[in-house]
């Protein structure tokens, strides 16, 4: 069934296994109505060992780039620096239930900077919340997997493509969570060239006033945007004391570093009181040598021999 | 026949035209959000570094900077996406320059659904209803590469905010280079009498396909490039009802608020007669561009089919 060239598909949906390992999700949703939420949070993670997750991440990063190659175009540099960070997401830190996508309890994640959707459809899919098959299938006309992140894809949250609105989105379902006193987190991920626009400093500050401690904004600070380096670009820094300023907590860590990507979102998500960002230092396109730092591959497919030699150098 | 046409996109010669503009007018400046190779306006940037300004992605921004050159005595040209330069600062550009009337020249690429696999949030398909609902805007889609540089130089000249259409991909150059624009004059580019075709932009060479289709069955169709959105040809329009008794409209872009709608207003007012639009009806989703055209019937045989409906409805 997905025998696509793809690799393992982690706690896919199968017939063959009702019941089998990471099916902690259909026991719960089943439990749903009579266990309430803290074991719910405990449950519905998926709670992989923090050992396991950079080879999921590394799968993930040869299905990005297959998804990419297939298509013939899309984004693999932020892409590829944020993977570490969804597989720290949605392997350990978030609850969701794959087989449940719009689950009331589960926590939030939005793609802000939705160009770089082959890193959450690849995580997704690991996840197990459509088939690794399907990947394939990105860009392409009838499929479910848009070339900028769209609802229709199963685990997708908000549809984006135009920069900046990911954070006012997040401010919304973190308002509401609380309205409805529930106690589910919303993660927000933006790039650091779309910190470029107003409406995220807008978000920024509303999320303050409101005191919204559910919310935790990522930055992924690759230092690449659309056409050059964000220094060159738009001047960001001292970027952790412009969300001080705005009165976030500010967190900085090295958004390729497992042990402390696991632990920096964990601490974000207990900050009380206010909002929290996570500043995570990554490189554009990390793991394909020649698209690291590189922004030519912000938006640019590799030809086949580069396509060859990136599985090569992440086999 | 247009198919053996060659090849080259409307923002490329842009680019190359906005060089020479710079040359003869050293009060062009440019306006770019990180898009500025897509866009073709790193050509100017090169030549001109003291004149281009790159924002990053921030195009509300953009339009107040550029609103308050013009107001400066500068003659300001602003260069995204379609999406981000008309549809993302919409107010921006209503209040801060449609209302003052000030003449920022805003250069749109990658409009319509020609931006194929990058999806929905991408396809720039409301941008003329938008701009066209803006009194005393000047609203362009060229239909080849010698008409968007005979429409980037009127837009230099003219007075006032200016919007012009352009598109990602090469497309067929159908003008030869004496070809002579009249800005805000309905180009009739072939006589016939049973029935009108009336296109814009890209879609003019599908136009001339049908024609020449039909031709061929022993129907005769007129076909009019109308290039300016806004102000309207009202007489050549009106025209080419009386004198053919149908008229079928053809874009790439929502039939709301675009080309069809605006005819349709005329003919109501001047010229009742048949009307059939060819145009999108609602979102679309990523994919090949040319399978795109095909599965939201905007193909040279879906032109041909309401050709074929207007004639019925006539008799
Ligand atoms: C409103 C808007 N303007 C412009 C763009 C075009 N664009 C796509 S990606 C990009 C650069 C984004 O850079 P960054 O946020 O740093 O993303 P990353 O490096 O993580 O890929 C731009 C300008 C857009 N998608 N939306
Ligand atoms: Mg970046």
């Amino acid at each position: 069934m997905l025998d696509s060239g793809l690799g393992r598909c982690y706690n896919a949906p199968s017939r063959r296994i009702e019941r089998g390992a990471g099916d902690d999700c259909i026991v719960i949703t089943e439990l749903a109505g009579i266990l309430r939420l803290p074991l719910r949070r405990l449950f519905m993670t998926r709670g992989a060992a923090i050992a396991e997750l950079p080879g999921i991440a590394r799968e993930s990063r040869r299905n990005i780039l297959k998804m990419i190659f297939e298509a013939g175009s899309g984004h693999p540099g932020g892409s590829l620096s944020e993977i570490d960070i969804l597989t720290a997401l949605y392997f350990r830190v978030m609850r969701v239930d794959p087989r449940n996508p719009r689950w009331e309890g589960r926590d939030r994640f939005i793609l802000s900077k939705a160009h770089a959707c082959p890193g959450l459809y690849a995580t997704l899919a690991a996840r197990g919340f459509f088939p690794v098959a399907d990947l394939l299938t990105f860009r392409k006309i009838n499929s479910r997997l848009q070339g900028h992140a769209h609802v229709m894809t199963p685990g997708v949250e908000m549809s984006g493509g135009s920069l900046g609105q990911g954070l006012s989105f997040g401010v919304g379902c973190a308002l509401s969570a609380r309205l409805d006193g529930l106690d589910h987190r919303v993660f927000v991920m933006l790039g650091d060239g779309e910190c470029d626009e107003g409406q995220v400093w807008e978000a920024a500050m509303s999320a303050s006033h409101y005191g919204l401690d559910n919310l935790v904004a990522i930055v992924d600070r690759n230092r690449i945007q659309n056409d050059r380096f964000t220094d060159d670009v738009m001047k960001l820094e001292p970027l952790a004391q412009k969300w001080e300023a705005f009165g976030w907590k500010a967190l900085e860590i090295d958004g390729h570093d497992m042990e402390a990507v696991v632990e920096g979102l964990e601490t974000a998500a207990t900050v009380q009181g206010q909002p929290a960002v996570v500043i995570a230092r990554t490189v554009k396109g990390k793991g394909v040598s020649f698209m690291e730092n590189n922004p030519a591959f912000h938006g640019a497919a590799p030809n086949e021999e580069e396509f060859q030699n990136a599985l090569a150098e992440l086999a | 026949m247009t198919q053996s046409l060659p090849k080259v996109a409307t923002r490329e010669a842009y680019g190359q035209a906005l060089v020479e503009l710079g040359r003869e007018n050293p009060d062009i400046v440019v306006l770019g959000g990180d898009l500025n190779k897509s866009t073709f306006v790193h050509l100017f940037a090169a030549e001109f570094p003291d004149r281009f300004f790159d924002f990053g992605p921030a195009e509300q921004n953009i339009m107040g900077v550029a609103a308050g050159m013009a107001a400066s005595g500068k003659v300001p040209f602003v260069s995204t996406f379609s999406v981000f330069g008309m549809c993302r600062p919409f107010d921006q550009v209503r209040v801060g320059i449609a209302q003052p009337h000030l003449g920022v020249k805003i250069v749109c690429t990658h409009a319509g659904i020609l931006t194929g696999e990058d999806g929905m949030s991408a396809h720039g398909i409301e941008d003329l209803s938008l701009a066209c609902s803006l009194p005393g805007f000047t609203v362009v889609a060229p239909s080849d590469a010698v008409e968007a540089v005979a429409a980037v130089r009127a837009a230099a000249k003219t007075p006032g905010p200016f919007y012009v259409r352009l598109y990602r991909p090469a497309t067929p150059v159908m003008h030869s280079e004496d070809y002579e624009f009249r800005l805000g004059v309905g180009d009739v580019v072939r006589q016939g009498k049973d029935a009108s075709i009336i296109a814009t932009g890209v879609m003019v060479a599908t136009a001339l396909e049908t024609a020449d289709a039909l031709t061929s069955r022993g129907v005769s169709c007129r076909v009019i490039n109308i290039h300016t959105l806004s102000p309207l040809d009202e007489d050549v329009i009106a025209t080419a009802a009386q004198e053919t008794g149908g008229v079928v409209t053809v874009e790439e872009h929502l039939s709301h608020g675009g080309l069809g709608s605006r005819v349709a207003q005329v003919l109501g007012r001047k010229a009742p007669v048949p009307l059939e639009m060819v145009a999108l009806q609602g979102y679309t989703e990523s994919g090949d561009p040319a399978l795109l055209i095909k599965k939201y019937h905007l193909a040279a045989e879906d032109v041909e089919a309401a050709v074929w409906r207007v004639l019925e409805r006539k008799s």
